[in-house]
């Protein structure tokens, strides 16, 4: 009885989306329920991967930091997620594909699922408003969270709630709405398949912006100019953290489809898989010729770079493509790290570098490796102009990215102050932004570069 | 031969070594223990409820000296140790008997 029950509810709902208004349209016209159903699956299920990637990056800046610190780690994630959904959910979203200039979008705020028009630039898909926001939200979560890392151990919690809020109201959706929401950027053909520019340079720079305002960890850098390493307290954990960023990537990239496109899926991931395996490969032997000794933070963080540079044409290259960017990628990082702790930026987990700086890298390198538009493809100087959208649309979102956040956090640091007192600090914000210890019953050693 | 046994705050164990390669002395003992003296340790949180954590996570740091330089080792340790704030630590002076090097079996101010 129960069965019969569920068949006739099934067929009943099938023959009512029509009447319901919930067919599945692409660009207007009408698609057979089974490919509604399927894409519809297809982002809900990429969705939940990228926001398994929200414990993959809790993971790396708890691993890569110390352990009077966890809890702060652990709670900076937890929130930033939090007001990060909400805040899309409420402005961002509509800022970002919402119908208005080319600069920003102004129309559907707190994501009225029944009027699919106030999207207009989200009409290449064919899922319901409802899916499509739940997996842009997510993107937006993750470009938020990225700037955790960078921050971390000396930025004042209230303060970087705000900063998270302002990140996915503000910063993203503005730079989101010229690439993808209908916006200046995407008519001039710019292309970024996941989000190389449009996730991970925002979150980079944006990191990079706070750092400057904030400052280096105390004791990072010595009287005399030296760079003393601050070890993380657990490397397991940061490991596992960056498998299951791999993991999530699996629906970063594919799912940025948006549909259940048989094609390019399966291709997406492959290009996805190679971009990452070459770079960690790059970057382990890069450090072992430098240091003669290969290092497991610049590996891991080799294996991020590759994600990230592949971000932009994880579609769009060929699986080699995919391969030469990752190894350029795992280079990068390796001697952006560098290149940044020679400046005096304390960059605790690496954010700046492998988000920031590859995914600017990435998007420039699709310039050649588009297998359609790029240097290495196309005919005559065609793929010397698509290079050159792809800088402008690089330079103009990073310099969205740093300045809007530069300005923000300042505005911030003059109304309530953005970092902790010395010795709140040196005591672990465990303590005093939280009352809390992350690992009480262990006994702690702190030796090495004891702070 | 003097036992310094120094109980200072955990963030303090780098300033102090590199003071005391500053004076020449280059071999001690660090251990992480937990104490509390007129420091009388903090409340936490867990789920709702708070705590008292009586004890404060220290930094042991034993050196052996020879009788000389106690009074300069002593001097050092409590020049950058020192915040002023209650929980700066202990030092203890203790007589040693003997040292021995086990590698080479020297014994007294040599093996010290």
């Amino acid at each position: 009885m129960k069965n019969v029950l569920v068949f006739f509810s099934v067929l009943l709902l099938g023959f009512s989306l029509p009447v319901l208004g919930l067919e599945g349209k692409v660009d207007g016209k009408e698609i057979p329920a089974i490919n509604y159903a399927l894409d519809t699956v297809w982002v809900i299920l990429a969705a939940v991967l990228v926001f398994f990637m929200q414990a993959g990056f809790a993971m790396v800046e708890s691993g890569f930091t110390r352990s009077k610190n966890a809890v702060n780690i652990m709670m900076k994630n937890m929130m930033d997620l939090s007001i990060g959904t909400i805040s899309f959910w409420a402005i961002g979203f509509a800022i970002m594909f919402g119908n208005g200039s080319g600069l920003f979008g102004f129309s559907g705020f707190f994501v009225d699922a029944s009027k699919v028009d106030s999207y207009a630039s989200l009409g290449w898909s064919s899922v319901p408003v409802m899916a499509a926001f739940i997996f842009q939200a997510v993107f937006a979560a993750t470009a938020a969270t990225i700037v955790s890392g960078a921050v971390a151990e000396r930025i004042k919690f209230s303060s970087y709630m705000m900063i998270s809020a302002l990140i996915t109201i503000i910063v993203y959706p503005v730079s989101g709405h010229w690439g993808w929401g209908g916006g200046w950027l995407s008519e001039l053909g710019f292309t970024d398949f996941a989000g190389s520019t449009i996730v991970h340079a925002v979150g980079g720079f944006a990191s990079l912006a706070a750092v400057i305002v904030l400052g280096a960890r105390t004791g990072k850098f010595s009287r005399d100019g030296k760079s003393r390493p601050i070890p993380g307290h657990n490397i397991p954990l940061a490991t596992l953290g960056v498998f299951i960023l791999w993991m999530g990537w699996y629906g970063f990239n594919p799912g940025s489809t948006m549909g259940a496109d048989a094609g390019a899926i399966g291709h997406i991931a492959v290009t996805t898989t190679l971009s990452a395996a070459s770079a960690s490969l790059a970057a382990f032997f890069i450090t072992y010729l430098l240091y003669k000794r290969a290092d497991v933070g610049m590996t891991l963080n080799g294996a991020l770079a590759g994600l990230v540079g592949i971000t932009a044409g994880c579609a769009d290259t060929t699986p080699a493509g995919a391969l030469i960017i990752g190894i350029i990628c795992g280079l990068v990082v390796v001697f952006s790290v560098i290149f940044f702790d020679r400046i005096k930026i304390d960059d605790p987990v690496g954010a700046i570098s492998v988000h920031g700086v590859c995914g600017v890298v990435g998007t420039i390198l699709l310039g050649f490796f588009h297998s359609s538009n790029g240097v290495f493809y196309a005919e005559g100087n065609a793929g010397w102009s698509f290079l050159l959208v792809q800088i402008i649309g690089v330079a103009a979102v990073v310099f969205w990215a740093f300045c809007s956040t530069f300005i923000l956090i300042k505005l911030i640091n003059s109304i309530m102050g953005v970092r902790v007192s010395e010795e709140d600090e040196l005591n672990g914000l465990d303590y005093s932004e939280h009352g809390a210890s992350a690992y009480p019953d262990f006994s702690k050693s702190s030796f090495g570069s004891t702070f | 031969m003097k036992k310094i046994e120094a109980i200072i705050k955990p963030y303090k164990l780098d300033n102090v070594k590199d003071a005391l390669s500053n004076l020449k002395i280059y071999g001690m003992t660090v251990s992480d223990v937990k104490g509390f003296g007129q420091q009388k340790g903090h409340t936490e949180l867990y789920r709702g409820a708070e705590y008292q954590v009586g004890f404060v996570p220290k930094i042991k740091l034993e050196i052996v000296v020879a009788d000389d330089k106690v009074e300069s080792v002593v001097e050092t340790i409590i020049s950058v140790a020192k915040t002023g704030k209650v929980g700066d630590g202990k030092i203890f002076v203790l007589p040693v008997e003997e040292t021995i090097r086990i590698r080479t079996r020297e014994k007294g101010d040599v093996a010290v």
